[in-house]
């Protein structure tokens, strides 16, 4: 399953993030994705595989909102944008065209962290000494 | 007590694997020689058509194999029969490969001789028609197969590897003739869902149309090394 390999780049990114907070430790709430529906990704698998691989790490009880983005593209015969449908070998219903110009659905975007800040004052044994 | 933040990241979800593919790149930049990822659904024909392809190129170009075949060294074994040097890729059982394990078998590749003598460097993926799609592992183009026997429908219903792909290759265009398949409409899918890609009808077990794909590879490696003109291949 390769929403596993697709978690890990994930974390990764969110390390990296993480990193820049230093020294505070950030609370993730949330971790907003964009999916294009023309990729390989299973919202759902990734949610599970996030959810797994969170478990026990500094990420724990952070929860993955996935925006799914829908497939479409622009006809290159007379510039409308249309829904591609594998019925219609995503072809554009209007010029019978091939599906030229893709104008959204390959989208795999972290878009978004909600989080919070220990307070130094109030908390100040989350603050690391450096 | 806390105050809720968010902060707008807009980065790729695959940024990790990114950056580790545009790193082989440059690797394969400095060497000047051009990467081709080939890809398909497990038995397309990856091996067979490369057994063929490296032979007939042999006298023209330098090349060699990063094999995916992670469960087996069996197309290793067949490849370097055909006197090409072989870096089986032997990170475990994945579904595909990711620019990490291409950047291990770059250094098993170095050990074994000097990439920048050559120029081409070939990557048989893992057999799979969904994820080698989304992982890029540094390659200049993707070279994506369909064997005939798999049916007309399979590039609407993978339509993201035939998207991707730079070149798909129909390949055992032998068999049509046993099959209730029409390779047109095979070929109208690929274009219907990928009009810009370059599209070849091969087999490598009677050889049919392994001349004009050849000639691409040649070309398309020469442009990309800008090296001499193209020459005939035999
Ligand atoms: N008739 C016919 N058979 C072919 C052709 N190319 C390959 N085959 C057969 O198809 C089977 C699979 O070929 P491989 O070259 O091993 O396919 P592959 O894509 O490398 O397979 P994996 O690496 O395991 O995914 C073998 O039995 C080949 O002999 C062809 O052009 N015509
Ligand atoms: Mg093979
Ligand atoms: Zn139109
Ligand atoms: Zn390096
Ligand atoms: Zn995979």
């Amino acid at each position: 399953m390769h929403e596993v390999d697709m978690t890990k780049c994930l974390l990764l990114s969110l390390q990296e993030w993480k990193r820049g907070q230093e020294p505070l430790t950030p609370v993730v709430a949330a971790v907003h994705l964009q999916v294009g529906d023309f990729t390989c990704v299973e919202p759902e698998a990734l949610r599970f595989t996030f959810a797994a691989a969170v478990e026990g790490t500094w990420l724990d009880g952070s929860t993955l909102e996935i925006e799914t983005v829908p497939l479409r593209a622009r006809c290159l015969g007379c510039t409308s944008v249309y829904s591609p449908d594998s019925a219609q070998a995503y072809r554009s219903p209007c010029c019978d065209r091939p599906m030229e110009e893709i104008v959204s659905g390959r989208e795999l975007r972290i878009r978004s962290v909600d989080y919070s800040l220990p307070q130094q004052t109030s908390d100040p044994a989350a603050v690391p000494s450096r | 007590m806390h105050m809720p933040l968010s902060d707008t990241l807009g980065l790729n979800l695959m940024a990790a694997n990114q950056h580790q593919a545009d790193h082989n790149r440059e690797h394969f930049d400095a060497w000047n020689l051009l990467c081709l990822n080939v890809m398909s659904s497990p038995g397309a024909g990856k091996t067979s058509l490369l057994e063929r392809t490296i032979t007939a190129l042999a006298p023209h170009l330098e090349m060699a194999v990063l094999e995916g075949d992670m469960t087996t060294q069996l197309d290793a074994q067949r490849l370097e029969a055909v006197g090409v040097p072989v870096v089986p890729i032997t990170t475990g059982r994945a579904c595909h490969l990711d620019a990490a394990m291409v950047s291990g078998g770059l250094c098993q590749l170095q050990a074994q001789l000097d990439p920048a003598a050559l120029d081409l460097l070939w990557v048989e993926n893992v057999g799979n028609l969904v994820c080698p799609a989304e992982f890029e592992v540094g390659e200049h183009l993707k070279v994506a197969l369909l064997s005939v026997t798999e049916g007309d429908d399979k590039p609407l219903k993978y339509p993201v590897m035939f998207r991707e792909a730079d070149c798909v290759l129909i390949t055992k265009v032998d068999l049509l003739p046993y099959l209730p398949v029409a390779v047109q409409r095979i070929e109208t899918h690929i274009r219907s869902v990928n009009p810009a890609a370059e599209v070849f009808q091969v087999s490598a077990s009677s050889g049919a149309g392994l001349d004009a794909w050849h000639q691409w590879v040649l070309a398309t490696t020469r442009e990309h090394t800008r090296q001499a003109a193209l020459v005939e291949v035999g």
